[in-house]
């Protein structure tokens, strides 16, 4: 189950012999430390990790936009910003936060915990994964260059069709997101080949479907709705490069094209997109709240037929975005009904964790507090939601500030909260120390204010009729106070945000100065399979792969009943974990390939946008870096069976 | 068990499928990787496929109207009389030549046939017939693939035009779309013709050809679909 990419096409086939020359490939990076180890690592956590140093990382990015949003509506009539460079932050805001953050975020906790949460060594395709990574940050990279070369996107992140194209946006900044956007898609998609490939194939004996964790199954139907949605994405795209670069008329209404078509694919991809963001957190959420409310998961089954009915559902719904668009009664009541419906398994979720929380011996540290931060403001936001589906009100409310902040609930309120409950549960798992829970605990619930004084007022200023994406407003028009009020909390919320950073520095000098004590393999006294080896994960995962028997295996090692039927605790963590000793493993070796095919993705985005001769070069990096790949062994045979580093060595770089 | 999951280089390949490692649905994960991605492929050509036809209507409806633009779009200075006939009879089947595109599409199916030939031979250990079958795929793939550029200037000197029409932009877009699934194909075909020369392509490795035969059939599949919706239902 470890390494598990076929046998090398570069050497001659049959027994593999050592003494073969491969075909065409160079010699391979060996280090185990520094950049290049970080460059070439093909280690699930590692690029787990790097993910989520990305996100984190365009999430302040992605957050000055939005603060620029907000000191520019902080009083009427002002003029901070032009209306061309406001239209250019918010749809960077917007897109930079769905594809940059939220979506990669998503995917860092998937890359750390998948293979640890069903007993696996690594991911199906080591190297494909750390491609996924490589030309996720490519496209994210290139996305952010369109500032230095020209202007921004400014045709929101839904990049609505007519208006996206050349005649009304003349610039270069739509093809920026058009083209990075693409290159970035890349990334979802073989990462959503490869995770689902882990999950369908790598699991440990026993592991069978009805004994996976709650945030592998979540993770499962994300990988699977990505799957679909991104080429639906894909090809709305490229149709809108076709018409920009190659005077095509697929949006052209003066040939008869009906723009339309736009929204239709659009919504397609995003609405499986609003959900694939959200079931990652639900997964977290599902895995705290039972680790704090000292309880077993309320209604695991129901938990997971939810979370694929909202999968399900979720390609059933996309034309709510569309009521005011005309495409008739007809349509407006299906999907009115439908989006109706969707609520059901979500609100099935929300009860279940309430059931959970319900009776247990509650443990409020900062990551239980997250998570009971999500579950009551994605229902508010749930709430807003679904009075998006009752359509004539959805007919007042379209383009207003109400759904500004009905997707800042879900998205904010629900989805970063859940990662950040995320990040303080697992933190020792990754890092080898804890978070300090008392910087934890004010960065809660400065975030709880912030994230309120931001956007209740919101709801508010929507209903009044404020709409979206206007620059400015006049004082005749009654926004003043709400919107002064707005301003206020994205500030309270912006330094919330940032504290989980302060808090990871602080945490480390504290946890360096107390000399390095270990957290242990199990600090929560939690139940899933990630638990049960050591902290910071060894390099190899398992020492010997589990064997699982029952739904929160791990738990039922430590805690088995006495003969009245009590749980007691029979062994303590420390005893029943592994050692983490990973003598004789056999680890997929490190790879340049993953990196050159990513970087080589922009090279030919560069050369659509501006000079189609930029694109040979491209290409054959491309192919020759394919080639390469290709040929290459996915282990390194010329190295023998090595001893692997000792945990203590391979936490100082991760 | 936990040997081989520990080891897995120094676990012998015992597995008549050669798939070499266990998993928990008994299924290569290659094999597995490969299903995935075509599904995600469906969804692509299905994008491209329903832009076409709202795209085809549209322009049709438009044509019909007289909407002179779009008229102007598709007449060049010698195509009056077929631009007529699409107009009278309101579909685009006086651009096609059916009989044409009918040989060529029964070119591509054959190569199936040649493909699944390539992958009997990898099994046997035949691999004289390997390289043999899977040159014939090549030819035929390239054959069909002349058909179309052959085919792309006919439409192009009738006046159908990449920017000067709705149905113009929509056509070239998905069947070119296809094409370029089929010469990736080709290159991939190509590949396994020089491992094979170079002895590296041999029984065990017999997943890799299936792999390609695999994608190679999805293309396939596909173009009995573009054919049908695009050629013969106007």
């Amino acid at each position: 189950m470890a390494i598990v990419e076929q046998e090398p096409l570069a050497l001659p086939a049959g027994e593999p012999s050592r003494s073969a020359r491969p075909l065409g490939v160079f010699s391979r990076p060996r280090n185990t430390t520094g950049l290049k180890n970080w460059l070439t690592s093909v280690d699930h956590k590692k690029i787990g990790i790097m993910y989520g140093v990305a996100s984190l990382f365009f999430l302040l990015w992605g957050g000055v936009p939005a603060l620029l949003i907000r000191l520019q509506l902080a009083r009427p009539n002002q003029g901070l910003l032009s209306g061309d460079a406001y239209n250019q932050i918010f749809t960077m805001h917007g897109t930079v936060m769905v594809f940059l953050v939220v979506m990669p975020m998503g995917a860092a906790f998937a890359n750390y915990l998948l293979p640890l949460q069903i007993g696996a060594r690594d991911v199906a395709f080591p190297r494909i994964n750390a491609f996924s990574f490589w030309v996720f940050l490519a496209g994210g990279i290139m996305l952010n260059t369109s500032w230095f070369l020209g202007g921004g996107p400014d045709g929101g992140w839904f990049n609505y069709a007519p208006n996206n194209g050349i005649a009304y946006s003349p610039g270069i900044g739509i093809d920026f997101w058009n083209v990075a956007l693409m290159i970035a898609g890349f990334g979802s998609l073989t990462g959503a080949v490869n995770l689902i490939t882990t999950v369908l194939n790598m699991r440990a004996p026993g592991m069978t479907w009805m004994r996976l964790p709650v945030f592998t199954w979540m993770t499962l139907v994300t990988q699977f709705l990505l799957l679909f949605a991104i080429p639906v994405l894909t090809v709305a795209q490229l149709l809108l490069l076709f018409d920009r670069r190659f005077d095509g008329n697929f949006f052209n209404v003066a040939q008869g094209a009906d723009p339309l078509l736009w929204q239709h694919l659009f919504w397609i991809f995003g609405h499986p997109e609003v959900y694939l963001m959200i079931l990652p957190a639900f997964g977290i959420v599902s895995e705290v709240i039972p680790a704090f409310a000292r309880k077993p998961i309320f209604g695991y089954p129901f938990m997971v037929f939810s979370g694929i009915a909202i999968g399900f559902m979720g390609w059933g719904v996309w034309a709510h975005h569309m009521f005011v668009s005309g495409i008739g009664p007809l349509s407006v009541t299906a999907f009115a009904v439908a989006t109706m419906f969707i609520a059901v398994p979500t609100g099935v979720k929300v009860l279940n964790w309430m059931a959970t929380l319900w009776g247990g011996k509650l443990i409020l540290n900062t990551a239980m507090l997250f998570s009971i931060g999500l579950v009551t403001q994605f229902t508010l936001g749930g709430l807003s939601g679904v009075s998006h589906a009752i359509a004539p009100a959805d007919t007042q409310q379209t383009d207003t500030y109400y759904i500004v902040a009905h997707f800042h609930y879900v998205l904010f309120g629900g989805a970063l909260f859940g990662f950040y409950s995320g990040l303080y549960f697992w933190w020792p798992k990754a890092f080898g120390y804890k978070l300090n829970e008392k910087i934890g605990k004010w960065n809660f619930w400065t975030m709880v204010l912030g994230f309120n004084l931001t956007f209740g007022p919101m709801h508010i200023l929507g209903l009044q009729g404020m709409p979206r994406r206007m620059q400015t407003y006049d004082t005749s028009q009654g926004f003043n106070t709400w919107n002064m009020w707005a301003t206020i909390g994205s500030f309270i919320l912006a330094f919330a945000t940032l504290s989980i950073l302060y808090n990871a520095l602080v945490s480390y000098l504290g946890w360096r100065r107390a000399g390095r004590p270990n957290p242990g393999p199990d600090p929560w006294d939690a139940r899933s399979l990630e638990w049960s080896i050591q902290s910071p994960t060894p390099e190899h995962n398992f020492d010997v792969t589990p064997t699982v028997t029952s739904l929160d295996d791990w738990w039922y090692h430590k805690y088995q009943e006495d003969e009245n039927g009590v749980l007691r605790r029979v062994a303590s963590s420390k005893e029943l974990a592994q050692p983490g000793n990973g003598e004789g493993v056999h680890l997929p070796a490190p790879s340049y390939w993953p990196i050159i095919v990513a970087f080589s993705l922009p090279i030919i985005g560069y050369g659509l946008i501006f000079s189609l001769w930029l694109c040979i070069p491209g290409v054959f990096l491309l192919l020759a870096a394919m080639y390469g790949w290709s040929l290459e062994p996915a282990d390194d045979l010329d190295q023998d069976h090595h001893s692997e580093p000792e945990p203590e060595l391979a936490q100082t770089h991760g | 068990m936990a040997e081989a999951i520990i080891d897995q280089a120094a676990t012998p390949v015992a597995d008549e499928h050669h798939e070499g490692h266990y998993t928990s649905l008994g299924l290569s994960n290659m094999k597995l990787a490969m299903w995935l991605f075509l599904g995600s492929e469906v969804l692509l050509f299905g994008a491209l496929i329903s832009t076409y036809l709202l795209s085809k209507t549209r322009f049709l409806t438009e044509l019909v109207a007289g909407n002179p633009e779009v008229v102007a779009g598709i007449s060049n200075d010698e195509n009056a009389e077929l631009v007529n006939e699409m107009i009278t009879k309101g579909s685009v089947e006086p651009l096609f030549d059916i009989p044409f595109t009918s040989l060529s599409s029964f070119i591509l199916l054959m190569s199936s046939l040649t493909m699944v030939l390539a992958h009997k031979s990898v099994t046997e250990g035949n691999y004289k017939n390997l390289r043999i079958w899977l040159s014939t795929t090549m030819l035929l793939g390239a054959t069909f693939m002349a058909g179309q550029v052959y085919e792309f200037t006919t439409f192009y000197r009738e006046g159908l035009t990449y920017d000067g029409s709705l149905l113009g932009t929509a056509f070239y877009t998905l069947t070119g779309f296809h094409g370029a699934h089929v010469t990736g194909g080709l290159i991939m075909l190509g590949s396994l013709i020089y491992l094979s020369f170079k002895g590296r392509m041999q029984k065990d490795r017999a997943e890799t050809v299936e792999l390609v035969g695999l994608y190679w059939h999805f293309v396939d599949i596909v173009w009995v679909l573009i054919f049908t919706i695009v050629y013969l239902i106007h």
